[in-house]
C-alpha cells in the first residue's frame, strides 16, 4: 500500500477525467456559436459510426457554426491545454532539479528573453511581416528565450557551481532585469508599436489556430516525454547532490537534461502564447498540496492539472468582457498571486 | 563479504591537503573506527571512499579499484550514511528507504517487484513499520537515524561508510543505532568504516581504530593501543584517564584541568 503505484495511477486517471470535463466546458462556452448543449452532440456526430448511417446522432449544428467550434474554439482549448501543461511541468521539474520551490524557467529568463525577441521583431519589421510566408515572431522569441536561459545557466554555473541554486537564481534576476530594460528602451523609442507588443507579452490564446498547435506540439511532446522519464531521478535528488551521487545518480547529467528539456518546451510555448505568468509556480504547488510531494505523482499531475488550469483560466478571459478580451496573462496573475500568498501562509514553501 | 583497502588516499580542497596518503586494510567483516579532533580529515576520507569528492590514490574492494566501476555499480558496493543526512520533510519513511534501491534500477527503469519486496523486508527487519507511512518531518531523531541506516542497507552494499552516525542522538539512541549496525554487520557480513566522536563508543564497537590528525594517521591498530592517555593528550590536547574494564572495554574519561 505504501508503495502507492495504484494510488498514483488512480490520481492520474482522475485528473485526466477532470481535464476532459474542463476541455468540454472550454469548447462549449464562448460568445457566438451554437447553444452549448448542441456542441458535444456535434462532436459525437462527426465520429464515424455515431452520426448519419450509424447511431444517427444529429445535433442540428450548421456548417458555419461547426467552423466556429472546430476552427476557433477547439484550437484555442487545445493550445491552452498544451501551454498550461508545459508551463506547469517546466516549473515542477525546475523546482525539483534545483531543490528550490520558487524557481521556474521564467525566473531564469525564458519569458523575458522571449519578450525581448518578440519586441525586436515587431519594432524592426512592423506590419510588413504580415506578408511573410511564416511569422518570424515565434521563431525569434523561441531563440531569445533559449539563449537567455543558456546565458543565465552558464553565468550561474561558472560563478557559483550548481550546488546552490541561489547563485543561479540571482544570475536569473540580473538577466531578467537586463532583458526587460533593453525591451523597455526599445519600446520607448518605438511607441507606435507598444500596443501590439503588449498584446503579445500579456499572453494571447485568442488568435490560436491549428497551425500554432502543430508548431509547438513536437517540442512539447519531446520535452514532456523526457521530463516524465526523469521523475524517479527527481525524487532521488530531493536528498541533495551528494547523497544522490552516493546512490549512483549522475547528478550533473540529470540536471542538465531536465533543464534543457524543460527550457525547450517552455520556450516553444512562450513563442506562440506570449508570457503567461504564475502557471509554473502555482500549479506544481497546488498539486503538491493535493497529492503529496513525491515527483512520481507531481510530474504527471503537473501535466494534467496545468492543462485544466489554463483552459479554465481562459474561459473568463473570453466571456467576461466580450467582445473584448481580458489577456490570459492577467487572468492567471489574478488567480495566481492571491493563491500564492495563501500558500505561503498555510505551509512553509521554503522547506 | 568484502574487504576494503585504501592505498595512499589523498584529498585536496583548494590546494590544501586535508587527507594525506592514507593507507589501511579493513578485512572482510571488520569495523574500522576513525577518530581524531575536528578538522582532522575523517569526513573527507569517508567522502573519498564513497566517491563524492575527487581524490588521489586508490580505494579497492576485494582488491579491485572502485575508480574502474560505474557510478551506480560503485553505489551498490559502498553505502553511505552522512553526518547530516538531508531528510525531506514531506517524504514518507517508505519512500526514503526505497531510495536505497536506486543503484539497482536502470536509468529509464522503475522499481521491480524484487526491489519493492526488498524494501518491505528491510522495513520489517528494522521494525520501522510504524514509520513507513509517516512523513520524515514527523519522526523522532532515533527513528530518522534508523531510516537512514535502512536506506543504506537497501543498497545491498557490502561496505558501510558511517560519518558520525550518532552525533545527533542521545545516549540511549546512540547505543541503539550502534547495536543495530553491529547486528547487521554480523548478520550480513558487512564491512564497516565509521568516523566517531565518542572515544569510548568508538572503542567498544570497532575492531581496530585509526587516529587521524591534520590529514594523516598518527596511530593505528588495536583499540587498547590507540586509546592511550598519552596519545590522546598529544593529539586532542586533553587530559583523560583511560580505564580498562574487566570485560576488556576501554573507557575514556575526561579530567578537569584544576580541581
Amino acid at each position: 500500500m505504501f508503495d502507492g503505484r495504484r494510488a498514483v495511477a488512480a490520481r492520474v486517471v482522475l485528473s485526466l477525467l477532470v481535464l476532459l470535463v474542463v476541455a468540454c466546458a472550454g469548447v462549449m462556452m464562448g460568445p457566438a456559436g451554437p447553444t452549448w448543449w448542441r456542441i458535444p452532440l456535434a462532436l459525437l456526430e462527426r465520429i464515424p459510426g455515431f452520426g448519419e448511417g450509424g447511431l444517427g446522432v444529429s445535433s442540428g449544428v450548421s456548417e458555419r457554426e461547426w467552423s466556429i467550434i472546430w476552427d476557433i474554439r477547439m484550437p484555442r482549448v487545445v493550445l491552452a491545454g498544451i501551454v498550461g501543461s508545459m508551463l506547469s511541468l517546466g516549473g515542477a521539474t525546475y523546482q525539483g532539479v534545483f531543490r528550490n520551490p520558487l524557481v521556474d524557467p521564467y525566473l531564469l529568463g525564458a519569458a523575458a528573453g522571449g519578450g525581448l525577441g518578440a519586441t525586436i521583431v515587431i519594432t524592426t519589421f512592423g506590419s510588413s511581416r504580415v506578408e511573410w510566408p511564416i511569422d518570424p515572431v515565434p521563431l525569434v522569441a523561441f531563440a531569445f528565450a533559449l539563449g537567455t536561459v543558456a546565458i543565465t545557466y552558464l553565468v550561474g554555473a561558472s560563478f557559483g557551481g550548481l550546488r546552490s541554486s541561489s547563485t543561479l537564481v540571482l544570475a536569473g534576476v540580473a538577466m531578467v532585469s537586463l532583458m526587460t530594460a533593453i525591451q523597455t528602451f526599445i519600446l520607448q523609442r518605438n511607441s507606435d508599436v507598444v500596443r501590439e507588443v503588449y498584446n503579445w507579452i500579456l499572453g494571447r490564446l485568442a488568435t490560436a489556430s491549428w497551425s500554432d498547435v502543430i508548431l509547438v506540439l513536437p517540442y512539447v511532446a519531446v520535452s514532456t516525454a523526457v521530463l516524465l522519464f526523469h521523475r524517479r531521478h527527481l525524487d532521488v535528488l530531493r536528498v541533495g547532490d551528494e547523497e544522490a551521487t552516493a546512490l549512483g545518480i549522475p547528478v550533473a547529467r540529470v540536471r542538465l537534461t531536465v533543464v534543457i528539456a524543460a527550457t525547450l518546451g517552455t520556450a516553444a510555448v512562450v513563442a506562440v502564447s506570449g508570457l503567461i505568468g504564475f502557471v509554473g509556480l502555482v500549479v506544481p504547488h497546488m498539486v503538491r498540496l493535493i497529492a503529496g510531494a513525491s515527483y512520481r505523482v507531481v510530474v504527471p499531475l503537473a501535466v494534467t492539472v496545468g492543462a485544466s488550469f489554463l483552459i479554465l483560466a481562459d474561459i473568463p478571459g473570453r466571456t467576461l468582457s466580450s467582445p473584448a478580451e481580458v489577456p490570459i496573462g492577467v487572468v492567471t496573475a489574478f488567480i495566481g498571486a492571491p493563491f500564492f500568498i495563501v500558500l505561503l501562509r498555510t505551509r512553509q514553501v521554503s522547506r | 563479504m568484502s574487504s576494503l583497502e585504501l592505498r595512499g588516499v589523498t584529498v585536496q580542497y583548494h590546494k590544501r591537503q586535508v587527507v594525506r596518503d592514507f593507507s589501511c586494510l579493513v578485512p572482510s567483516g571488520g569495523w574500522l573506527g576513525l577518530i581524531g579532533p575536528n578538522g582532522a580529515g575523517k569526513s573527507s576520507l569517508l567522502r573519498a571512499i564513497v566517491g563524492i569528492v575527487a581524490h588521489g590514490g586508490e580505494v579497492l574492494v576485494d582488491g579491485a579499484p572502485l575508480s574502474l566501476r560505474s557510478r551506480s555499480r560503485r553505489a551498490s558496493i559502498v553505502a553511505y550514511v552522512p553526518q547530516e543526512p538531508v531528510l525531506p520533510e514531506e517524504m514518507t519513511g517508505h519512500e526514503y528507504v526505497s531510495l536505497g534501491r536506486t543503484p539497482h534500477i536502470g536509468y529509464f527503469g522503475s522499481p521491480s517487484k524484487h526491489d519493492r519486496a526488498m524494501v518491505d523486508d528491510i522495513i520489517d527487519r528494522l521494525e520501522l513499520g510504524a514509520c513507513a507511512a509517516r512523513r520524515l518531518g514527523a519522526l523522532s531523531g532515533g527513528e530518522r537515524q534508523r531510516l537512514v541506516i535502512a536506506r543504506a542497507l537497501a543498497t545491498e552494499a557490502a561496505i558501510l561508510v558511517l560519518d558520525e552516525p550518532t552525533s545527533a542522538l542521545d545516549i540511549g539512541h546512540q547505543q541503539q543505532a550502534l547495536e543495530l549496525v553491529s547486528r547487521l554487520r554480523r548478520d550480513h557480513g558487512l564491512t564497516v568504516i565509521s568516523a566517531m566522536h565518542d572515544l569510548t563508543l568508538a572503542g567498544m564497537y570497532s575492531d581496530s581504530l585509526a587516529l587521524m590528525h591534520e590529514g594523516t594517521v598518527v596511530a593505528q591498530g588495536d583499540v587498547v593501543d590507540v586509546l592511550s592517555a598519552e596519545t590522546l593528550a598529544e593529539f586532542y590536547g586533553v587530559r583523560v584517564t583511560v580505564h580498562r574494564e574487566d570485560d576488556g572495554t576501554v573507557v575514556v574519561v575526561p579530567r578537569r584541568e584544576q580541581m
